[in-house]
């Protein structure tokens, strides 16, 4: 991230967002909504005085709420650029019109708390979109108790505690009263493969990281005890069998396969009432902290990003590529990528794979003069189009727009954009529409031609 | 049920067993050949598979008070198939040893009669003295009250084809037959 904010060919715009994308490949032009981040890019020199003297502190979406954070704040350590934002929902400032000590004791005069939203027009060649993913909340399982009972935390908790810069040092403790925790029981699939409250489809990463945990918790604190409750174990990948076998015999971490049921507290510890089902024996288990490895799920907002991008997108909300094997990170629109957790769930090695496919493919764009298009695309014959512009509401390509001719509207085609579905041509009521080598006459003139041999062997 | 409680130690039963007999049984991957192959398995109450489970989890008391590790003949069929090469006719010799250590009775009283009057006898004579191994088995198990007419009359043909002998023949060396036993307890403490 540091390295590409400083290369000159790079615009780097963070909290900001895309609300509009006109055009086709190699033309798109992009609107992007700036937030306000009430801190001057090119005075902020990130010194973090004005982070230091802050009075108000909310749970720190980073660290999972496992601490707080400033209203005014850096999201993370390695953040790009290292430059603050105030939160304008808490900041006292913004909200009540006191304090104000960010602007007193800021030495560069960097605080804006008059900034504004502003929005900016790009024109760019070709769109990676890459917004990853989101969590399923696990507070829909009642039967585990998250949110309600407080050492029943989700993985991604569970990693920022085993971090030695963060919230607790890289140690791992219950968060009910800060001891450490000494047994430790993993929950598989709080979510994925669950067709009645989640979701039905595997969430792929999880199997990997547990058993990372569970070496990590085993490197961090030898005395402690992991059990991990499963349903298969998912270790398709170069060293991934050979890692969870070693989470199991040098990390001892025991594997039990069956769903937990139910989860209770009694004391400071939490009961784990499960089964193993290879044993038929049923398993309770008093539990220090326990983790649920929750699904992988489209972000929120995914949606709503893809009708802005005109990208497909399947039931669950994660996009469509243009071809599942052969066109993996294309989008069905020409000149729009897609790339990591924003198509199905991934893991790092898949998620660079697909990022740097997809530069790949944008390099090879941008490396021509002009672009080769499929010949058998739709034509319309403009005297014959009446603009009733229904082709324009099939076409899944936007590769339909309206034009001026001869004082009427009218549609015409986008030819870098059409695939050639034929979609239009099907719904032209005039004939006005043809895909380029299958015109009526020329489907006609075949069909006819495959009658007559008919006739002639019968 | 299995309670796994503060202070339980799960791994306390494969790591005894490790040391015992070299076997790390936490590399079982559950996939099931032992039990497929077991010649003895349609015998069982739990399949080899549950028992190497049983010990990853430290099941104590379900183990010791199995019939399998009684029944397991030691044909090996299971330790030469194991993809993670685990030598699980080894184990359940041990979990056999183990049981009766820690003072479970064992599950299958006749198989352990049997085990035990046999090697007695050959510890005796150097080989095994038919006719008295037969009747202290059937006196152990109280087999030889409930089917008394049988076993006369089955010991009364054996004897009449020379099967069995009416006294003991001991062998001629026995004191390399009474070494063998000596390091055999060696290894069993």
């Amino acid at each position: 991230m540091t390295e590409s904010s400083q290369e000159p060919n790079i615009e780097l715009l963070t909290y900001s967002e895309v609300v509009e994308v006109r055009g086709f490949v190699g033309n798109f032009e992009v609107q992007i909504r700036k937030k306000p981040r009430y801190v001057d890019e090119s005075k902020c020199t990130g010194c973090g005085t004005c982070i230091e003297k802050c009075p108000s502190k909310v749970p720190s979406e980073f660290e999972l709420g496992l601490t707080v954070r400033r209203a005014i704040y850096v999201p993370f350590a390695q953040a790009v650029p290292n430059v603050p934002v105030i939160d304008p929902e808490h900041c006292r400032k913004l909200t009540q019109d006191k304090c104000g000590a960010c602007a007193k004791v800021c030495p560069t005069g960097a605080i804006d708390y008059e900034q504004q939203e502003e929005i900016i027009t790009r024109k760019v060649g070709a769109i990676v979109v890459a917004t990853g993913y989101s969590l399923f909340d696990p507070v829909l399982y009642g039967e585990y108790g998250a949110g309600r009972f407080k050492n029943v935390i989700t993985s991604l908790q569970l990693e920022r505690m085993l971090e030695s810069n963060g919230p607790t040092g890289g140690k791992v403790l219950r968060p009910s009263d800060g001891q450490e925790a000494k047994t430790i029981v993993f929950l598989q699939c709080v979510g994925s493969r669950d067709e009645q409250k989640g979701i039905p489809y595997c969430s792929k990463i999880c199997c990997m990281y547990t058993a990372k945990h569970c070496i990590l918790v085993k490197d961090h604190h030898p005395d402690a005890q992991c059990y991990v409750f499963y349903i298969d174990i998912r270790a398709g990948g170069k060293g991934y069998e050979e890692f969870v076998k070693k989470a199991q015999r040098e990390a001892g971490a025991v594997y039990l396969r069956g769903r937990v049921s139910k989860l209770y507290q009694v004391g400071d510890k939490v009961i784990v009432e499960g089964v193993d089902t290879l044993s038929g024996e049923k398993v309770e288990i008093e539990a220090d902290l326990v983790v649920l490895a929750v699904a992988m799920i489209p972000n929120p907002d995914a949606k709503e990003l893809a009708k802005v991008l005109n990208i497909p997108f399947d039931d669950y909300g994660f996009y469509t590529e243009a071809h599942p094997k052969l066109q993996p990170v294309e989008s069905a629109t020409r000149g729009l990528y897609i790339a990591g957790c924003c198509q199905f769930p991934r893991d790092i090695p898949d998620s660079v794979a697909s990022g740097s496919a997809a530069a790949a493919k944008v390099c090879n764009i941008f490396s021509r003069d002009e672009l080769v298009v499929e010949p058998r695309i739709s034509s319309i014959d403009p005297e014959e189009c009446t603009g009733c512009l229904a082709c324009l509401e099939v076409c899944p390509y936007g590769a339909i727009v309206t034009e001026e001719y001869q004082g009427r509207v009218i549609a015409k085609v986008i030819e870098t954009l059409c695939q050639g579905c034929g979609n239009c041509a099907a719904s032209c009521r005039t004939g006005a529409c043809t895909i380029r080598g299958f015109t009526e006459e020329q489907i006609l003139a075949q069909i006819e031609e495959v009658f007559e041999r008919r006739a002639k062997v019968a | 049920m299995l309670r796994i409680a503060e202070g339980t130690r799960v791994r306390d039963l494969s790591e005894e067993l490790k040391e015992l007999t070299g076997e790390d049984v936490s590399k079982c991957i559950q996939c099931g050949k032992c039990s497929a192959g077991c010649a003895l398995s349609p015998f069982m109450d739990l399949l080899p598979h549950q028992v190497m489970k049983l010990v990853q989890l430290g099941h104590q008391q379900r183990l010791f008070t199995s019939s399998t590790p009684w029944l397991c003949v030691s044909c090996e069929a299971c330790t030469s198939r194991c993809p993670e090469s685990i030598d699980i006719a080894k184990v359940m010799d041990s979990l056999r040893k183990l049981c009766l250590e820690k003072g479970y009775p064992p599950k299958e009283k006749d198989l352990y009669a049997f085990n035990t009057t046999f090697l007695d006898s050959v510890r005796k004579h150097g080989r095994v003295y038919e006719l008295g191994f037969t009747m202290q088995f059937n006196l152990a198990t109280g087999k030889a009250l409930r089917h008394l007419g049988e076993t006369l009359s089955l010991a009364l043909s054996l004897w009449r084809r020379g099967r069995i002998g009416l006294v003991p023949h001991e062998v001629y060396d026995k004191g390399t037959v009474q070494k063998a036993f000596e390091t055999a307890e060696r290894f069993v403490k």
